[in-house]
This record gives structure tokens, sequence and C-alpha cells, in this order.
């Protein structure tokens, strides 16, 4: 038997012939099989080299179903119909047994009619010519300028391009919206990639015009966004111009009314989202940014608003990056964030009050670590669910701890995702090589030691109180924000309210909440300082793994002792108004404290800043729970 | 020497007289020799019948079956074939008297075929060729006392299926056993009798010893068979045979071997020896050794002439005179200032009656002898805008630019973006002007590469109310609206995959898969004739030189000559065993050269249809062709990467240019010859010094045998590679000042 040639060929078993008969109904004998077995291998071969001459001619090397079915009309034979794509079917083996199949998925019709993008049509064929080499010398220039996509542009897609661009930088609200979303979902632009990114550049040039970048900024968000681009090497330039926004004291930072701050915020914000996208791409550049921010961060000629640039991007690289930067270079940071926040002249007024932002920041950064480190800690194998909403109760609560500064919820497992890994991986040459994590009580003290009270992550392992609501909601003095008689949506859950102390407290929403997206309101009543009189906070940390794993951080869960009637406590509610939250109720109970302060860590507690309180709150995120700013 | 002789007279001609009645009857008659088969009687009186109606010659084939069968008692069916026939007694009994004479003894085995043979001779009457095999195989049997089924049968059993990997190994051994000058030109039976002895067996249904022998020889076959063994080695069956076009060839066309007088008495001694009639049948039947006097060729001598489908060609087939000069420019006055266009147009017409004149009486004088008769096939007569344009192209061609080793041309590349469609082929008018691509979509599109764009002539009702009498009204017919840069042209309804601009860029002719070939008008762009004749795929088409005439070639393996107001073809070039890849016209118009699957180069003859030229050596199928501009030499390209130079007059292979790593789609030499440019699918053109490649010696001894050693020189040939970037290149062309123009179209994969 020749089976060396054999296998060369086609061919089709003595078993597969009887199977196709049976599937047609009819029974074959296993020498009629065979016999047809070996004329079907012959025919099949006879047509693939029949076939091969119209590869041939076509000048090609692949060859096609279209030629195949070229041969088999030739030779009298109905052609094999459906498998005329460009594209190479995959032919997947079936899991039990060694059976292969060719997969052909369905397609809906439906969906394909009322797609909006409608193709229309390949680009024009034409012909260009240039001079590949002069006098038989030289390579002037290698003929493969040509594909690239600057000289494929059509005509088309200059035009789109223009309005794109006219669209989104204009003044038109509606035609930016418009104009955003195409972007976000065409799946035909990438020959404009290039051309939008050197738009997006373009943010050194209008560094004084805060809508401009903010537009900018948008439109990155939507290419990032886009699953039909690859962005390859072009994610760079992205992340050098989100960068700009995030650290540089840009002009429009002069003046003070302008709030560059959500701005930074934003670009954090779409930071963090392109890191978690498009990690694969970027994961080189992590470590450079990583060293960006820490250089500005350790640079105290910068001015303050690069500061808090440097420090919300390093929370939006996650808390791990947060864990590794900010926090060993907290200490230093520290003495000049207090001379600033010290100083009480009026010449100071506008720096304080950069300070407080930065303060702000800084605050939820280190809350948000201490948060996700002790989750980690506790819920290693879970690593990943617990950050997303709606599963583990215990966890939830401390997402709101924070009012007004929620931090984004990040899954544990930052490393499965690629970029933490980084941190992790550390490598020579790396500035955290030597990095040794710092105990989770060691780094609740330092930081307690720094923020006081103002750190609203607690540690008790108190028993869980039931039925603990906050008493009467009272109506803020904000009249954007609606009072909730949530008190039986309270009661549903089966996690409850947190006790309210005497204490003018911040006191995290129900946390019980399935819907436990993003936080709460941002803190409205200026005065409303959030001090504790909690002061045994300390013992806290080192009991904290006495709990069950879900009450390892009940939230802002007081002894009872402290945990009395709250003389002058009232509620926050609300709307959320984000996109996703669909008007999600939440609120937040206050009650009216006299300051304490007697420890010395909490001298600043009193001059915590009001943070991510914008004057114009965005609306526009599409995932509200990235944002620092909350709608309201 | 007999064998020899019987294998000369094999010939187009004959086969396609050759009746197959003959072949049955032979059959039938070796059948005889043994023991009679019903079957092979009545299939004898079938084909008799299917023949009766024809003339006295297959008459006499009538005659002689019958009393065949009269011989072998079998009266019943020479009762029915009788009937069928409608053949009187009488008639019967007078032609069969000198047969009973000669064959009285019919039970003896020598006398039988002393009886067959007398038969064969009146077999044969009809066709000399038939009665040259027939007095071969009389005197033949004195000698080798073969049966008489040898001669006429194919492939019908023979002996014992097992003793074939006997016989083949007993003539490989040897083989391998000979002095080596006699070993390489020996080595060349193995392939052929391969093949034939495992079609043998398959076709005598011994399918697992045609496996068998398959598996143990196909490794000893030369490495450029390769895609014929890979067809082979499918193939088990004998109905499978009969569809297989590659086994047909095998069937109907003598597998040619050039060897050395001392050679081939070497071989025919051992097979004498050695009794291996199987053996010898094979050669005798299948086989045609051409022999030569003179020393053996070597094994590099035999390999770049050996690789064709049919073996080499024979020495008698390139001995035809061809007149390869190129034919007299008409005398136009070059008017040698920039003279307005009337005053050109004004001189032009009476120069032109009176040049004719001159050329017809003072041609002979002046023209160089390898020049056919200007008038040797008829030419079109140059309109006025021709000479126009000739005064053109001559102005263009002063300022050209000599090519040399040290002055490579410049070259620009065509791409074709976006052609998703699928390029499958481009040709460039003369002047350069126009660029026309086939597409696998059946479209044909032209662009100008001109700012000039391309314009339709107006529609009748519009023409109507032109005035006449303007001085421009050429430009007046012609409609702006439709200005643009590129035209597509419908019409096809398959892939296009030959194009052609005629000379005077009137129009453009495009063959396609659907069988047709068309002609589209440049003026109005719309298609005015579609040429029906080859029923399959025509892979390309070319107009002649001097425009009118076309060739075409494709599947059927017939190259066609047409005229362009003709819508029959006016030539039919039959010979080619494998699909005609690619067709192209002498400079002089005279003669027309066709590159075929079967990997041969032929060269018709345009005037008589005769093939003039077979050149072998290709080892895949040849995908280009290029004259050189004095009309001497041709130059081949093929699958296999390699460009074969060819000089016509001696009908020799005179330069291989190796470098290429895929097929060559494109040749092109430049205006003077000088440079000769090669695109392939590699995606490189590659420049060779043709000057040089066509400076081999040849002496008398090799003109006259064919046996030129080849220099492997093609390094010190190759000017210049140069790369495009993903692009196969499918077209080349050289402007009248020789800047080297390239087209393909860029692959994005």
């Amino acid at each position: 038997m020749a089976e060396r040639e054999e296998r060369r060929f086609a061919e089709v078993s003595r078993d597969s012939v009887k199977l196709m008969a049976e599937s047609a109904g009819v029974e074959v004998g296993d020498e009629v099989a065979a016999l047809l077995a070996e004329d079907v291998c012959y025919r099949l071969r006879e047509a693939a080299q029949n076939s091969s001459q119209f590869m041939r001619h076509a000048k090609r090397r692949k060859l096609t179903v279209e030629d195949f079915n070229r041969a088999l009309r030739w030779s009298n034979v109905e052609a094999v119909c459906g498998y005329g794509a460009q594209d190479a079917l995959p032919f997947r083996p079936a899991k039990e047994g060694e059976l292969f199949f060719v997969e052909d998925r369905d397609v809906n019709l439906v969906n394909l009619a009322l797609a909006t993008n409608i193709p229309n049509g390949c680009a024009e064929t034409m012909v260009r010519v240039h001079v590949s080499y002069l006098d038989g010398k030289g390579n002037l220039e290698p003929q493969g300028t040509v594909p690239s996509a600057v000289q494929s542009l059509s005509e088309d897609l200059l035009k789109y391009y223009q309005q794109i661009t006219r669209a989104i930088l204009g003044e038109d609200p509606h035609l930016m919206k418009v104009a955003l979303l195409d972007l976000q979902t065409n799946s035909k632009i990438a020959a404009l990639l290039p051309y939008f990114v050197y738009v997006i550049s373009g943010v050194k040039s209008v560094s004084h015009d805060l809508e401009q970048l903010n537009r900018l900024l948008h439109m990155v968000k939507s290419l990032v966004q886009n699953p039909y681009l690859y962005l390859g090497s072009y994610v760079r330039s992205l992340v050098s111009s989100v960068m700009y926004c995030i650290l540089e004291p840009l002009a429009a930072s002069i003046n003070p009314l302008n709030d560059h701050w959500t701005l930074r915020d934003y670009a954090a914000l779409l930071l963090s989202h392109i890191f978690w996208t498009h990690g694969d791409l970027v994961s080189g550049l992590y470590h450079q940014i990583l060293l960006s921010l820490q250089k500005v961060l350790s640079d105290p000629v910068r001015p303050l608003c690069s500061h808090y640039g440097a420090v919300v991007g390093l929370h939006a690289l996650g808390w791990k990056a947060v864990e590794r930067v900010l926090y060993p270079h907290l200490p230093a940071y520290w003495a000049n964030l207090q001379a600033v926040l010290d100083d009480y002249s009026v010449s100071n007024a506008q720096v304080k009050a950069d300070g407080h932002k930065v303060y702000g920041a800084i605050l939820v950064a280190v809350e948000r670590l201490l948060k996700m480190k002790a989750l980690s800690l506790s819920k290693p194998a879970e690593g990943g669910v617990g950050g997303q909403q709606g599963t583990a109760g215990g966890v939830l609560g401390f997402r709101e701890s924070s009012p007004g500064l929620s931090p984004p919820p990040e899954p544990l497992s930052e490393a499965g995702l690629g970029i933490a890994s980084h941190l992790q991986a550390g490598g020579a040459g790396c500035p955290w090589e030597d990095w040794t994590p710092v105990p989770l009580p060691a780094m609740y003290c330092e930081l307690y030691s720094f923020f006081g009270d103002s750190l609203a992550v607690r540690f008790s392992t108190g028993p869980e109180l039931e039925g603990c609501l906050p008493a009467l909601p009272c109506q803020p003095a904000d009249a954007r924000k609606e009072t909730v008689a949530n008190a039986a949506a309270g009661l549903d859950n089966s996690r409850k309210m947190p006790q309210l102390t005497a204490n003018l407290n911040i006191s995290p929403r129900p946390d019980g909440s399935p819907h436990t997206e993003p936080p709460p309101p941002s803190l409205a009543g200026d005065g409303l300082n959030a001090e504790d009189t909690f002061h045994d906070v300390h013992r806290v940390p080192g009991q904290r793994s006495a709990g069950p794993s879900r009450d390892v951080f009940p939230k802002a869960r007081f002894p009872p002792p402290q945990a009395g009637p709250p003389s002058f406590s009232f509620l926050i509610g609300g709307r959320q108004m984000g996109r996703r939250c669909q008007g999600r109720r939440f609120q937040t109970s206050f009650g009216p404290q006299p300051p304490l302060a007697s420890l010395p860590p909490r001298a600043y507690a009193h001059k915590l800043p009001v943070i991510g309180r914008v004057s114009k709150p965005v609306r526009r995120w599409t995932c509200s729970h990235y944002s620092l700013h909350l709608p309201l | 020497m007999a064998a020899v002789q019987d294998g000369q007279v094999e010939s187009d001609a004959e086969k396609e007289t050759k009746p197959d009645a003959s072949n049955d009857v032979a059959g039938n008659s070796s059948g005889g020799a043994r023991s009679m088969s019903p079957n092979a009687a009545s299939s004898a009186s079938g084909a008799a019948k299917a023949a009766a109606p024809t003339g006295p010659g297959e008459q006499q084939t009538l005659l002689a079956v019958l009393q065949f069968l009269k011989r072998s008692k079998l009266l019943e069916s020479v009762d029915i074939l009788r009937r069928e026939a409608g053949l009187s007694d009488e008639l019967d009994e007078s032609q069969t008297n000198d047969g009973a004479a000669a064959g009285s003894g019919a039970g003896s085995q020598g006398e039988g075929s002393v009886d067959a043979a007398s038969l064969l001779r009146r077999v044969s009457v009809g066709g000399a060729a038939a009665t040259n095999i027939a007095a071969t195989t009389t005197s033949k049997g004195a000698e080798d006392q073969p049966d008489v089924s040898i001669v006429l049968s194919a492939y019908s059993q023979q002996g014992d299926p097992a003793l074939y990997q006997v016989y083949y190994s007993g003539l490989k051994n040897f083989i391998e056993s000979v002095l080596d000058c006699h070993r390489a030109e020996l080595s060349q039976l193995f392939y052929p009798l391969f093949v034939h002895m495992y079609l043998e067996l398959v076709y005598n249904n011994h399918e697992h010893e045609a496996k068998v022998f398959f598996e143990k020889f196909s490794g000893d076959q030369e490495c450029y068979y390769r895609d014929d063994l890979r067809v082979l080695s499918g193939l088990t069956k004998k109905e499978h045979m009969k569809g297989n076009e590659t086994l047909l060839d095998f069937r109907t066309s003598k597998f040619v071997l050039r060897i050395s007088r001392d050679s081939y008495q070497l071989l025919k001694r051992h097979l004498q020896e050695r009794q291996n009639n199987q053996i010898w049948l094979i050669i005798q039947e299948h086989l045609y050794i051409d022999i030569f006097d003179g020393m053996p060729r070597s094994k590099s001598q035999i390999d770049s002439m050996s690789g064709s489908l049919a073996g080499e060609a024979r020495r008698e087939a390139n001995k035809a005179k061809v007149y390869y000069g190129l034919l007299k420019e008409p005398e136009i006055e070059v008017p040698l200032d920039d003279e307005d266009d009337e005053a050109e147009n004004e001189e032009g017409k009476p120069k032109k009656k009176k040049p004719k004149k001159d050329n017809l009486g003072s041609k002979n004088k002046k023209q160089d002898p390898n020049a056919p008769q200007q008038n040797r096939i008829p030419l079109p007569e140059l309109k006025d805008s021709d000479k126009l344009d000739k005064i053109m192209s001559m102005k263009e061609a002063t300022k050209k630019i000599r090519l040399g080793p040290d002055t490579l041309p410049s070259i620009c590349f065509y791409t074709f973006l976006n052609a998703y469609q699928g390029l499958t082929s481009v040709d460039v008018t003369d002047d350069s002007s126009l660029i026309a691509g086939g597409f696998a979509d059946s479209t044909v599109r032209v662009w100008s590469v001109t700012p000039k764009k391309l314009r339709k002539v107006k529609s009748a009702a519009d023409l109507n109310l032109i005035d006449k009498e303007a001085d421009d009204v050429l430009e007046r017919i012609m409609d702006e609206k439709t200005a643009s840069e590129s035209k597509i042209l419908y019409g096809h309804s398959g892939p296009v995959y030959g194009i052609s601009f005629s000379p005077d860029r009137n129009y453009l002719l495009s063959s396609s898969e659907d069988g047709t070939v068309r002609l589209w008008s440049l003026q109005t762009f719309t298609c005015l004739v579609g040429y029906k004749g080859h029923n399959y795929p025509v892979w390309d088409t070319q107009f002649s030189p001097y425009g009118y005439y076309f060739v075409s070639g494709g599947h059927d393996r017939i190259a066609r000559l047409w005229a362009t107001d003709h819508y029959q073809p006016l030539r039919m070039f039959a010979g080619h065993l494998a699909d005609i890849t690619c067709t192209h016209f002498h400079p002089n118009s005279n003669y027309v050269a066709t590159g075929s699957a079967d990997r041969t180069v032929r060269l018709w003859d345009v005037l008589n249809g005769n093939c003039v030229r077979i050149f072998s050596g290709h080892k895949g199928p040849i995908h280009s062709l290029a004259f050189s501009p004095n009309g001497k030499y041709v130059a081949s390209g093929a699958t296999d990467g390699r460009v074969l130079l060819w000089d016509i007059g001696h009908g020799l292979m005179i330069g291989e240019l190796k470098g290429h790593t895929d097929t060559v789609y494109a040749l092109k030499f430049s205006r003077d010859g000088e440079i000769l440019a090669s695109g392939s699918m590699d995606g490189t053109v590659r420049l060779w010094d043709a000057l040089k490649a066509f400076d081999v010696e040849t002496d008398d001894f090799t003109a006259a045998t064919g046996h030129i050693h080849l220099p492997d020189n093609s390094q010190e040939l190759l000017l210049g590679t140069y790369m495009t970037k993903s692009t196969p290149v499918i077209h080349l062309h050289f402007t009248r000042r020789n800047l080297l123009l390239a087209a393909g179209g860029y692959n994005s994969q």
C-alpha cells in the first residue's frame, strides 16, 4: 500500500462513506463502501488538482473555495455553496470522541439587517504608480508605502474625519455626543486612528481651554472603547496625552475658578480604563508611568495640582500602585502638605484650598488601599469576585464609607489582569523591587497617625447590630439632595445600616443593598467635617482577624456603648444620576458632633477638605462608579 | 533498428486518423492467439459497425475483421457483422482469398503472426501511416517474433503482473551497471517505463501490484516529475483512467527520448539477451527513441532538456526553417523637426504609397535573409493614425536610453490597490498611456495613466449634431461628460485571465474562464465581439504586433488564431498535451509561441498552422513568454522559477536563468534587447544581461544535435534584483524610452 503517498491527499475513509450513506438513509455494504471511498478519494484529488490551475492562473498562492468550485463546475459536478468567506472556518474537535467539525455559527439576520453601520462596500480599486528604482539603483522609497492607512484613505473617510473632529471640538454638545458615540461604535475607522491620535496629542496646545481638553479626553475614551479598533502602538500616544492632562500644571489651573480637578480626575479615570481594557498593549508602560507619577509627587517644586494629579493617577492605577508609590512616599510628602495647610495667611488661601484637594485625594487613595489590602488578605481565594458589587455584602459597605470619595471598585485579582502583576513580578531595574509589603495593621496605624479619624475605614470586631437604623432622617441644608426615606429599604436588608454614633459622622449608606454601586453623594455641607470621637480605633486592627471573613471589616460598626442614640443625625439621600445607576437611591446619615482635636495626628483632621465637590458635576460617566465626582 | 523506424511514423495526423476499430481489432486478434473471448469479438463488431458507413478504407478494415472472425470460427459474429455492415458475400470472398492463402496454417503461432501481418496490411490500406506500422511489424516479426497485438493494443494483459517488478528492477540493475557515459542516457528510460508499467498494471486491474510497484520505484524518479507522479499515485482504478487527461496524454503520445546509438545498442542487446519482452514491448509501443550518432550526452545535458510531459522534442520537430527575421518597417518619413501636425498629415499620405511599392521591390535585397516575405501573411494596411503613431514612436525612440549592464533601467511600479476581487492579468499599451487589469470578478478595468482622461464617443443622436467638416471633429465626437480616469468593462462571466491591447489602442481583448474571448472598443467602452470557440477556460490571448490577428489558448489545449473580423478561428494549433497557459506573437507576426502545462513551448507557423519548434526543458507549467525584439530568441518562464532562453533559428536552448523562487509571471525584453526583465510571484523584478546570455558559442555539432552544454552562469547574468513589498509582479513593460514599468496587485496578507 502506498501509504506514504496516500497521506498527502485528501482521504475519505470507508467509515465516513458508510456514515454518509446512513445519514442519507442508504445501507451500504463493506465492499461497496470501500469501492466508493476509493473512488471518492480519487475524485477529490482530481478536483483538487484541477482547481490548482485556477489558482495558478489567478496568480495567487492560496487556493480558494472558488477555485475548487470552478474545477467542480467544469467537471459537471455541483459546486459547494456557503464556504466562500475569506476567513478560514474554524475546524474544531468535539468534546467527546474524535469528532471534528467545521464550526458554522448562526448569523442573526435580523441584527444584520438592522445594523446601523451599513457597509458601503470596499474601497475603489485603483492603480497608483511610483518610481521604485531609479537607474536600477537605490531603493528610493519602499514600494510598500502604498498600503498604509494614510494612502488608502478614501474620500469618505476623510470626510468622516473632518465631520467628527469638527463635531467633537465644536460648540454643539449634542453633536459632540453623537460624534463620540459613533467614534465609539464605528467599525471602519481603523484607517483614521493615526489622525485621531494626532488630534488628541494636541492637548498640549490647548492647555488653557478646559472645555477642549475635556472633549479631547472624551475622544480618547471613545477610541479606547471602540471594540473594532486595535490601538496598537498608538495607545502610547494616547496614554501620554492623558498623562499630560493628569499631571501638567495646566494653564487653565491658574484661574481658581476653572475646575481642572474634574479634568484630572477624569483623565485618571481614563488612564485606569485604558489599563484595564488594554492591559496587554500598555503593560510595558506601567512602570514608566509609575515612575513619572512618583517623580511628580516627590518634586516639591511642582504645584499642588500636579501632585493632586499624581495621587489620582496612582489611585487610578490600582491600590497596589498606591501601596508601592504613594504610601512609602507619604511621610515625606506629608510635611509639605502640612505646611501648606497650616498656613492661614490670606495669600495662601488658594494654595491651601489646593492643598485640601490633595489631602482629600490622598485620603481616598489610602482608604481604598486599606480596604483592598484587607480584602486581599482575607479573601485571597475569592479574589475578583468580591470586588464586584452585589456579591459580598460584608465587603460592599466599605466602598461607601468615604462619602464623596468612593474609590472605583476594583477586582481583587489584579494580577490576573496583568497590571499589578508587573508590580509583583518586579524585575531587575524596577524601583520597587526591594519593596516589602507593609503589614496591614502597621499600615493602618501609620495612616491613622496622619489622617486620624478622617480615615473612614474602621476595623471592628463588634457584634453585628441588627436593626440599628439611623434615626430620623433630616433634611439636609443642601437643596440638591433629597431625603429619602429608605428606612424600609434598610430594613429589608439582612445587613443593616451601621449604627450611628452621636458623633457627627458620615455613615455609609445601606450596605446590604445589592446595588451598591458607587458612592454616595459628595459632601454637601462644608462644615460637616467628618470627625470621629471613636478613640480606640487603634485597637481595632489588631483584632480584625478574629471575626468571620465577611465580618472582617464590618463597616463603622461601633460597639454599643459608643453607639448611643445619635443626637444629631440626619440622612443625605438622593438618587444617583449616573447612567448605570438608574436613579438608584442612596442615603447618607450625618450626625453633628462637637469636634475633638486632641490627638496630634488628627491635627489636620479638622482641615479635612471638601473633596470631590464640583461646581459642575460631570454627568456623562459611562461608569459612574469610576467617578470620583458624584453625580447628583 | 526496426523499432526506431516504426516509431518515427507516428504523427499527429496519424493519431487523428487511426480509427478505434483498429485498436479493437488488434485486441481481438491478440485474444485470438490465446483464448478468444466473446466480449472482444462483440466489441470488435461494434466498432466495425460504427465505422461501416464510411469510405472504402473502412470497408477494408471490415473485411479484415470478417476474415479474422471466420478464421477464428466465429461464424455467428461474422454473420452479424456482415449483416450490420451490409457487405456482400462475394466481396468478402474475393477479398479474403489472398489472406487465406497467406494464412493457411492458422493454428501455429508463427504463421499466426504472418497472418495478422497480412491482415494488418489490409487494415491499413486506408492510412499510409498504418501501413508503415504494419510493414515494420512484419519485418519485426521475423526478428523478434512479437505478437501482433503489441503494436496496436495499449495496456492489454501482457503477462504476469508479479513479474513487473522483476522486469523493472532487472533493467534498473542493468542500467546501473553500464558504463557511466551510457548510464545517464539510459536512465532516461526509467520514468517512461515506470509510468507505462504502472498504468498497464492499473489498466489490467492489478491494483495491489500497481501500488506495490509504485511504492517501490517511485522514489527513483527524477524530482521534476514529482507532480506527475502525484497524479499517478492517486490513480489506482481502471475506471479512473478514462477521464484523466494526463493519462490520455501518456497513452496517445509517445514519450520521446534521445539516446546515442551506442547506448541504444547496449540496451537492445541487453533486452534481447534477457528475453525481456515486457520492457521491449513497452519501449516499442510507447516510447520513441530518437537515436543520434555521436557522443552520449551527460547527465546535466539530459536534465536541462528533459522534464516535459512527453519527453524531449524530436530533432526533426525543430528542423523546419523559421523565418525569424523582422519585417521591414514601412518607410515613413519622420519629420526631423517638430512640424505642425497638418504638415505631417499631408506629407504622410503620398509617402506611404510610395514606400510601399518600394518595399515590395526592394525588400528582398535589403531585408535580412531570415525574415519572411513581407506578405507571407497578409497584414492590415497602415491607417493614417497608425502612421502618426509610428512617427511618435520613432521620435520617442531617439530619446531612448541605451541600456546595458552599467545603465540599468529605472523601474516604476503600478500597484493595484484594493483589488480584493483578485487581479488576474494586466496589460499596458505600447505607448504606456493606458493600463488595463483583468479581475477575478469578471470585470476588465482600464485606467489612463496620463492626465488625459478616458472618454466615450457620443451617442449616435448626438453625433448627428456634430459638424463633420470641423477640423477638430475627432475631438468633438468625444463626450466630455464621460471623462474619467478609469472605465469598467462588464461582460464576462468568469475571471479574466488574459488581456491585450491592440497596437492602435482602439481595442482591447480579454479572455476569460467563461470560454470566450471578447473584443472591446476603447472608443465606446463596449463589447464588440465575443469569440466563442474554446469551450473551456481561455488562459491567455494576445494581439498580433500588427493588429487584426490575435491568438488565444486555453484549457482545451488548442491555440486558435483569429482575425478580429471573423467570428471563427482562422487556424487551430493542436499538439500540446496539456493546457495552453500563455500565448505570444512573434514580432514579425508570422509565428505564434505557446507555452503549456505540458512543460513545452511550441512555435507555430501562422501561415500553415504547423508546429515548427518544440522546446522542452522546463520542469513546470510555463506562464510567461517573451520574444527578443530582433525576433531571434524567445524567453520562457515557468512555475519552477526558471527562465529559459531559446534560439529560434537553431531550435536550441541557449540559456537558463535561475534566481526566482516562484512562478515567473512576466517577462519582457528592453526595446533594444539588451536587458531581459523578469517578474515573479516571489515579489521581485530581476534584470538579466540578455546580450551576454545570447552570446553562446554554437558550433556546428551542437547546432546539429542540439546538445548544448549550458554554463551555469545565472549569477553573472543577473544584473539586479528589485523587491516589491508583498506584491507579485504580473506584468512588465518597457516604455519606448526604456523605462521599465512593472505592475501587480498589492496583497495585504
